[in-house]
């Protein structure tokens, strides 16, 4: 991602008078706005028919999403999930992935094969989520291990699951399996208290998810989810104990999401009562204001930022909007990688 | 010297813990002094360190764990204990595996190791084909080795693929199939085999019924009737070629498979030569499958159950007679 020099210049500014709360404060905050000003583009374009198939945002856990991205390193492992927009751009996703695959172009990663959020670059140490939630952490777990065995030093991987995620059998044998193998793994659960429809008391009976740390023979810590200091300082922590040897580490999050599932979605069974807990409150307006409020950015300087990355979001739509969609008979309809060994009967073609 | 089926697995295993240093092997009692519920692995991981590695009982994350370090490089084998519970991995191995070349272009050269098939006692949940199954989806290779010589090589073959393989081998031929030595040959992965040449029938099967198709062949050559044998070896992919020359001598076909009846194997093959090669017939084709239950536990039922010389040797004679 192109640092803007307004960036630049109020990271410098920032740590000489007026100091950020974390060193990567402001890097976060413009990944947040990025995906908060992207995501609004494709939920329009959803709405005018441009997309097909779903979309999905991440509105309201851009704090924890970002944080999730942004302390790895090449070399590491990120498993996302589909409300990880901010992370997967933290981690090097470039926007115009993004974009071709939503629009369905078939020069983007997935080629019209997969869409909006399965995509990923494992190459890259980005994995393409399966929809089977917990199915992805046993994944990234044989990674980690692949990798030690390789002599590889120094990597950690991370995933992402929700509060309804948590409850699937994957999941505990993913966790498990990360704990006995003794890979460096953080998971971060986000708690944004609907699955789909299903809000918590129908999900989960026990007092705090992060209690179940313990039991995994995980480390695990809390965090708010609408305050990117906390997301910054508490995943980053977590990912520095992996990082260090420690054993895998579980952190909690709690958000409310401030969509539906996905844009077909109204969420109208969100209750007015949750609407007005701590938890609801919008990160990217609470990142907003303190920066305003510290002086950290003006808002001549947060306008600039605002209209450079509408420029940048604009730009890969419409590079993806004016690139070819995939051709049934251009495709090669083998889904094996040994071509000689494809099953191909006569009666089929 | 002889060497079982059995050994064939475990010495296969061995060369390509010694050749390959991507290779490792992961699956439930299969380290230490153990050695596995079969003994499949016995031996290999006081000879290969941190390379033969129990797991705990999670299939999912099994094959998840597989899967990813396939993605990284390596090219892990997990045994599961019994076919039957691959069916909690099935999401791992059908959507994750079996997707992910097409989705993302990685390759996920993972080998699953299936114990498959019935014995006697091991009842409904010890017993299952699956080949059906898994051919079914896309993404994957399906083997089915039937002999000594084939469970050695195509395991060997089946980690070098760079495509998921779900390797079924059949439990009662661990013990029951016995080769005077290792092979030297082998026959590509995705060729099927005429085990005995005829003239009057085919049947084509796969697996442990081969050796029950041989007997009936051998039992009707008495009688001056010559049933040519075509084993599968691969059922996905399936070669239909050699299935169809084989019908073009004999005109006549009866499958044989060992798993339930509704869709699979059987039926695959002939939907694939009634449209392909009907002009072929001179009868209707014909198949024989387990019975549709759940495999009993008592030997006088399971006997009953599965195809047996019996039971082919009936239904070959009205295909014969028709």
């Amino acid at each position: 991602m192109a640092k803007s020099e307004m960036l630049q210049t109020a990271e410098r500014g920032a740590s000489i008078s007026k100091k950020a709360p974390h060193e990567k404060y402001l890097e976060a905050f413009r990944i947040m706005l990025q995906t908060r000003i992207f995501e609004e583009k494709l939920a329009s374009l959803y709405r005018g028919g441009l997309i097909t198939g779903g979309v999905y945002l991440g509105k309201g856990q851009e704090a924890v999403s970002v944080a999730c991205g942004i302390f790895l390193q090449k070399g590491d492992v990120f498993a996302p999930l589909i409300r990880d927009q901010a992370g997967r751009s933290a981690f090097g996703e470039p926007l115009i992935d993004v974009a071709r695959t939503y629009l369905g172009s078939r020069s983007g990663p997935m080629r019209g094969r997969d869409g909006n959020i399965h995509r990923g670059c494992p190459k890259a140490g980005q994995l393409a989520m399966i929809s089977h939630l917990g199915a992805m952490v046993s994944v990234v777990v044989g990674k980690l291990m692949a990798k030690r065995m390789k002599g590889e030093k120094g990597f950690i991987g991370l995933t992402t699951i929700g509060e309804g995620g948590m409850q699937t059998g994957a999941t505990h044998e993913g966790m498990n399996i990360a704990a006995v193998e003794h890979v460096p793994l953080v998971m971060v659960a986000t708690n944004n208290h609907y699955a789909y429809s299903t809000p918590n008391d129908r999900q989960f009976a026990c007092a705090d998810l992060v209690d179940r740390a313990k039991g995994y023979g995980y480390e695990g810590s809390s965090v708010d989810g609408t305050d990117l200091a906390q997301c910054l300082e508490v995943i980053g922590a977590a990912v520095k104990r992996a990082r260090a040897g420690r054993p895998p580490q579980l952190v909690v999050t709690s958000t409310l999401r401030l969509a539906g599932h996905g844009e077909h979605d109204d969420a109208s069974y969100v209750t007015e009562d949750i609407r007005r807990e701590p938890f609801a409150k919008d990160a990217l307006q609470r990142t907003e204001q303190f920066i305003l409020e510290h002086e950290l950015l003006d808002r001549a300087g947060l306008q600039q930022i605002r209209a450079e990355i509408t420029a940048e979001v604009d730009e890969a739509v419409s590079t993806a909007q004016q690139e070819d969609a995939p051709v049934g008979s251009e495709e090669d309809w083998c889904a094996v990688s040994t071509r000689a060994l494809a099953d191909r009967p006569s009666l089929a073609e | 010297m002889s060497v079982t089926y059995l050994e064939a697995i475990r010495e296969a295993q061995a060369k390509l813990l010694r050749e390959d240093d991507r290779v490792f092997i992961y699956g439930q009692d299969i380290a230490g002094k153990f050695g596995g519920a079969f003994k499949a692995t016995k031996g290999l991981a006081e000879q290969f360190p941190g390379r033969v590695l129990n797991t705990p009982i999670s299939e999912d994350a099994m094959v998840g764990t597989a899967i990813g370090a396939a993605m990284e490089g390596m090219r892990p084998i997990v045994e599961m204990q019994f076919a039957d519970f691959s069916s909690i991995a099935l999401n791992q191995i059908l959507n994750n595996a079996g997707t992910q070349f097409w989705r993302t272009q990685t390759p996920c050269p993972i080998t699953v190791r299936l114990p498959s098939g019935g014995t006697k006692g091991s009842g409904p949940f010890h017993s299952q084909s699956m080949e059906g199954i898994y051919s079914h989806y896309p993404g994957l290779v399906v083997l089915t080795p039937a002999t000594v010589e084939d469970a050695y090589t195509m395991l060997i073959d089946a980690v070098a693929i760079d495509d998921p393989v779900i390797y079924c081998e059949h439990k009662y031929l661990y013990y029951h199939l016995k080769a005077d030595a290792l092979p030297t040959e082998k026959l590509p992965i995705g060729k099927a085999r005429v085990v005995r040449p005829g003239r009057d029938l085919s049947i084509v099967t796969n697996s442990a019924m081969v050796h029950e198709a041989l007997a009936v062949a051998q039992q009707f050559s008495a009688e001056g009737i010559e049933i040519e044998v075509v084993d599968l070896r691969s059922v996905k992919p399936l070669d239909t070629d050699t299935v169809l020359a084989s019908v073009a001598r004999t005109g006549r076909l009866l499958c044989v498979g060992e798993a339930f009846p509704w869709g699979g194997v059987t039926a695959e093959v002939i939907a694939r030569v009634a449209s392909e090669g009907f002009h072929l017939l001179d009868a209707a084709p014909a198949r024989i499958n387990a019975k549709d239950t759940p495999i009993p536990y008592h030997p006088n039922l399971w006997s009953e159950h599965r195809p047996n010389a019996k039971t082919i040797a009936a239904k070959a004679r009205q295909v014969l007679q028709e």
